[in-house]
C-alpha cells in the first residue's frame, strides 16, 4: 500500500477480545470494486482516490477517525450520496462488473441490490408488518398476500426479531426498543433480498446487549450476503469483520485481513490509530 | 399640568432615581469595602422602579376614578329640581355637554345658563383634582425613591427583584391578548343574549329563511332570522375555497420542500407568501371584475348558467388567497420530517415521489391536516371577498353557480347604515358573530391539538 513503516512487532497492537478474531474464509470472487473514487462536497474533497475490492460473502469493516470519509465512501456504494445536492463522485464503482454510476443504470434498482442500514434506527411510522412489507411491495416481490406474509416472517426471522414481535405485527415499529428497531431496519433491508448490505455504524446508538445481538446477526447474515460496515469501535471490527480497511483524512490507508490489521499493520498511521494514539 | 407632561416628568424623575441608586450602591460598596450582591445598574433600576411604579399605579387608578367623582360632585351642586326633571340618560348628556364647555369647546344648540354654571364648577374641580394628583404622585415617587435607596445594602438582591418585575411585565403583556379575547367574547355574548330575547334560539339556529326586514322605521314588524341559509352559504364558499387551496397548496409545498433547487425556493417562497399579504378587498374586486365575468363567459361557452357573482367566484378567489397558508405551513411540516426516514425509503429502492407519497406525507399527515383546518377557519371568517363576489343572496340552494350569502356578509349588512342598536335586526349580528367565533374556535382548537400530537411524534 503506502510507504510501509514497520511498527514495533513486539507487543500485540490491540487486545482483540480474547484473541478470537474471525478467520478469513478465503473468499475470492469480487462482488464490488472501486477504482480511483473521489468525492467532493462543493469544493471540498472528502475522498482522495480510493481503490478497493469487496469480495462476495465477506464482512468488510471500515475503521478510522471521525471525518475520515468512511461513511461518505460507504454511501457511494449504493449512490445514497445522490440525495445530497452538492456531492459529486468521480471514478468508477462496479457491482458484478457493471458500473453503478453509468448513465443507463437505474439507481432505484441498484439500491434494492445494495441495501443500507443507517446509524440511527429509522423505522417508518407504520406497523411492524408494513415496515417490512414496504420494500417487497415497492418492487413487486410478492404476488399474493400469503407470499408477502412469508417474506415478512422470513425477514424477521433472519433478523432474529420474529419471536419478539410475532404477536404484535400490527403495532407501530416506532414503539420497539432501540435495539429491536435497528434489527427491524435490518429485516426491512433483508426483505428486498439485496446482494450487498451496507451498514453505517449500525450499533453506535445501541446498548451493549443490543449491540451483541446485532453483531451476531451480522455474522449470520454473512452466510448469504456481502456486508460492508462502518464502525467506530475497533473491537467490533475485530469481532465481526473478515477484512478491515483503515481510512484516514480521505485516504484508504490500508486494507487487509482483520488479523493482519490488528496484529501487524503495515502503515505507521494504522498502527498509531489502533494503539489509540489518535482518533 | 397635562397628563402627558406629568408622565414625562415622572420618567425624568425615574432617570434621576436610577442615577441616585447607582451612586448610592457604589458608595456603599466603597465604604464598607464589600462585594455587593448585584452590579450597580440593578440597584439603579430597582430604585427607579420603586420611584416610578407606585406613582404610575396611582396615576392609572386616579384617571379611572376622578371623572366619576367629578360627575358626582357636579350633580350634587346642581339645583335639585333640575336633577329631578332629568332622566338618567338626559343627565348624562347634560354632564357631557358641561364637560365639553369646560374644556373650551362649544355644544350644539348653545349652552344653557345651568350648563355654563356647571362648566365653571367642573373647571375649578379639575384644576383642584390635577393639583392633588401631582402632589400625591410626587409624594409616592419621593417616598418610593427614599425607601428603595435606604434599602441598598450588599445583601439586597436587587438583580433577583428586578428579574421578578421583568417576569411580571412580560406576563401582563401576554395577559392583554387574553383579556381582549375574553372581552370580545363577553361583549358578543351580552348582545347575543339580548337578541335571543326577541328570537328564540331554536328559530335562529334551525330557521331556513333569512328575511330580517328593516328596523329603521321603528315598526315592530319582525323578520325571519334563520341561520341555516347563511351557514350553508359560508360552508359552500369555504368548501370551494378549500377544494382550490388544498391541492394547489399541498403540491406547492411538496415541490418547494422536496424538489425545488435552493435558489428557486429562496425566490419563490417569499413571492407565494406575498399572496397572503394582499389586502382581501383587492382580492374582492379582482373576483368581481376579472374572475366573475371570466367564469360567466366560460359558463356560456359550455352551456352552464354561471352568475358573475356566485359561490364559485368567491370560493375560487378565496382559495387563491389561502394557498399560502396551506403551502407554507405544510412546507414547514414536510421539512420537519427527519431525513433519516427519507433515507430509509430511498435506501430500499423507492423513487423520490414514492418516498414522498408513502413515507413523508403519511408521517407529516397530522400536521398537514392541522394546516388545512387553520386554512378552513381562515376561509370561514373571510369577509371582503364574499361581500363583493358572492352576490348576497341568502337563500338555501345547492347550486354553486348561483349567488349565496355568508355569515360574515350578513354581519356587514346588518351593521352598516343607520341602525337602531336595540332592534333584533342589529342585534342578530352579534349572534351571528358568536356563531362564527365558535366555529372558527373549534377548528383552531382541533388544529392545535392535531399539530401538537404530531410534534410529539419526533421528539
Amino acid at each position: 500500500m503506502n510507504t510501509s513503516v514497520q511498527p514495533a512487532s513486539t507487543a500485540p497492537a490491540i487486545n482483540v477480545g480474547g484473541g478470537e478474531t474471525r478467520t478469513s474464509k478465503a473468499k475470492e470472487k469480487v462482488k464490488m470494486s472501486a477504482e480511483a473514487v473521489k468525492v467532493f462536497y462543493g469544493n471540498t474533497q472528502a475522498i482522495n482516490g480510493i481503490d478497493l475490492e469487496i469480495f462476495e460473502n465477506e464482512v468488510l469493516a471500515f475503521i478510522g477517525p471521525s471525518g475520515c470519509g468512511k461513511s461518505t465512501f460507504l454511501r457511494c456504494l449504493n449512490r445514497m450520496n445522490d440525495t445530497i445536492d452538492i456531492c459529486r463522485v468521480e471514478g468508477r464503482i462496479t457491482l458484478d462488473q457493471q458500473d453503478i454510476y453509468a448513465a443507463e443504470r437505474d439507481v432505484v434498482l441498484l439500491r434494492a441490490q445494495v441495501g443500507i442500514v443507517f446509524q440511527k434506527p429509522n423505522p417508518f411510522p407504520k406497523s411492524i408488518y408494513e415496515n417490512i412489507a414496504y420494500g417487497p411491495r415497492l418492487h413487486g416481490l410478492a404476488k399474493r398476500k400469503a407470499e408477502l406474509d412469508d417474506i415478512v416472517e422470513s425477514s424477521l426471522r433472519r433478523a432474529g426479531l420474529w419471536d419478539e414481535v410475532k404477536d404484535r405485527l400490527d403495532q407501530p415499529g416506532t414503539g420497539l426498543s432501540g435495539g429491536q428497531q435497528q434489527r427491524l431496519c435490518i429485516a426491512r433491508t433483508v426483505a428486498v433480498s439485496p446482494d450487498v448490505i451496507l451498514m453505517d455504524e449500525p450499533c453506535s446508538a445501541l446498548d451493549p446487549i443490543a449491540t451483541a445481538k446485532v453483531e451476531q446477526l451480522i455474522d449470520e447474515l454473512s452466510e448469504s450476503y456481502t456486508i460492508v460496515m462502518v464502525t467506530h469501535n475497533m473491537q467490533q471490527a475485530a469481532r465481526v469483520a473478515d477484512r478491515t480497511a483503515f481510512f484516514h483524512l480521505g485516504d484508504l490507508v490500508e486494507v487487509d485481513t482483520t488479523d493482519q490489521i490488528f496484529t501487524n499493520p503495515q502503515d505507521q498511521r494504522t498502527h498509531d490509530y489502533i494503539t489509540g494514539r489518535f482518533g | 399640568m397635562s397628563n402627558l407632561a406629568l408622565l414625562a416628568l415622572l420618567l425624568v424623575v425615574m432617570a434621576l432615581a436610577y442615577q441616585l441608586g447607582l451612586t448610592r450602591s457604589r458608595a456603599v460598596a466603597a465604604n464598607r469595602d464589600v462585594r455587593m450582591h448585584s452590579r450597580p445598574g440593578y440597584y439603579g433600576v430597582l430604585v427607579a422602579l420603586w420611584c416610578g411604579l407606585p406613582a404610575l399605579a396611582l396615576f392609572v387608578l386616579w384617571s379611572l376614578l376622578a371623572p366619576q367623582l367629578i360627575d358626582a360632585l357636579v350633580t350634587q351642586q346642581l339645583p335639585p329640581e333640575l336633577v329631578a326633571s332629568l332622566s338618567q340618560r338626559e343627565l348624562d348628556v347634560f354632564l357631557r355637554r358641561a364637560a365639553t364647555l369646560a374644556a373650551g369647546g362649544s355644544v350644539a344648540g348653545g349652552a344653557s345658563p345651568e350648563e355654563l354654571t356647571a362648566a365653571a364648577y367642573i373647571n375649578r374641580l379639575s384644576t383642584l383634582e390635577n393639583l392633588i394628583l401631582v402632589a400625591l404622585m410626587a409624594v409616592f415617587a419621593v417616598a418610593g425613591l427614599v425607601y428603595a435607596r435606604r434599602r441598598i445594602s450588599p445583601r439586597l438582591r436587587a438583580r433577583n427583584q428586578v428579574e421578578r418585575v421583568i417576569t411580571f411585565a412580560l406576563a401582563s403583556s401576554s395577559a392583554i391578548a387574553i383579556c381582549t379575547t375574553v372581552g370580545i367574547v363577553l361583549s358578543m355574548l351580552g348582545e347575543a343574549i339580548k337578541f335571543f330575547t326577541f328570537i328564540s334560539p331554536a328559530e335562529f339556529f334551525f330557521g331556513t329563511t333569512w328575511n330580517p326586514r328593516f328596523s329603521s322605521s321603528g315598526s315592530s314588524a319582525q323578520g325571519e332570522f334563520g341561520l341555516l341559509p347563511l351557514l350553508w352559504g359560508t360552508l359552500m364558499v369555504s368548501a370551494i375555497a378549500l377544494l382550490v387551496a388544498i391541492p394547489v397548496g399541498l403540491m406547492t409545498a411538496i415541490y418547494m420542500a422536496e424538489y425545488a433547487p435552493a435558489w428557486l425556493r429562496n425566490v419563490a417562497k417569499p413571492i407565494i407568501e406575498i399572496l397572503a399579504g394582499i389586502p382581501t378587498i383587492v382580492y374582492g374586486f379582482f373576483a368581481l371584475i376579472v374572475i366573475g365575468p371570466f367564469l360567466s363567459s366560460l359558463g356560456d361557452l359550455i352551456g352552464i348558467n354561471i352568475r358573475t357573482t356566485s359561490a364559485l367566484t368567491a370560493g375560487l378567489v378565496m382559495g387563491i388567497m389561502i394557498i399560502p397558508f396551506v403551502s407554507s405551513l405544510s412546507d414547514d411540516i414536510i421539512t420537519q420530517v427527519p431525513k433519516s426516514l427519507r433515507d430509509g425509503a430511498l435506501g430500499l429502492g423507492a423513487t423520490k415521489s414514492e418516498t414522498i407519497r408513502q413515507v413523508v406525507l403519511p408521517a407529516a399527515l397530522p400536521g398537514i391536516v392541522g394546516a388545512f383546518l387553520l386554512a378552513a377557519s381562515r376561509a370561514i371568517g373571510e369577509t371582503m371577498i364574499v361581500v363583493l363576489a358572492a352576490g348576497n343572496n341568502p337563500v338555501l340552494h345547492a347550486n354553486p353557480f348561483e349567488a349565496v350569502s355568508t355569515i360574515t356578509v350578513t354581519i356587514v349588512n346588518q351593521l352598516t347604515g343607520d341602525m337602531d342598536f336595540a332592534s333584533p335586526q342589529s342585534l342578530v349580528a352579534f349572534a351571528l358573530g358568536l356563531t362564527l367565533f365558535v366555529i372558527t374556535l373549534c377548528l383552531n382548537v382541533i388544529a392545535l391539538v392535531v399539530v401538537r400530537k404530531y410534534r410529539q411524534q419526533y421528539e
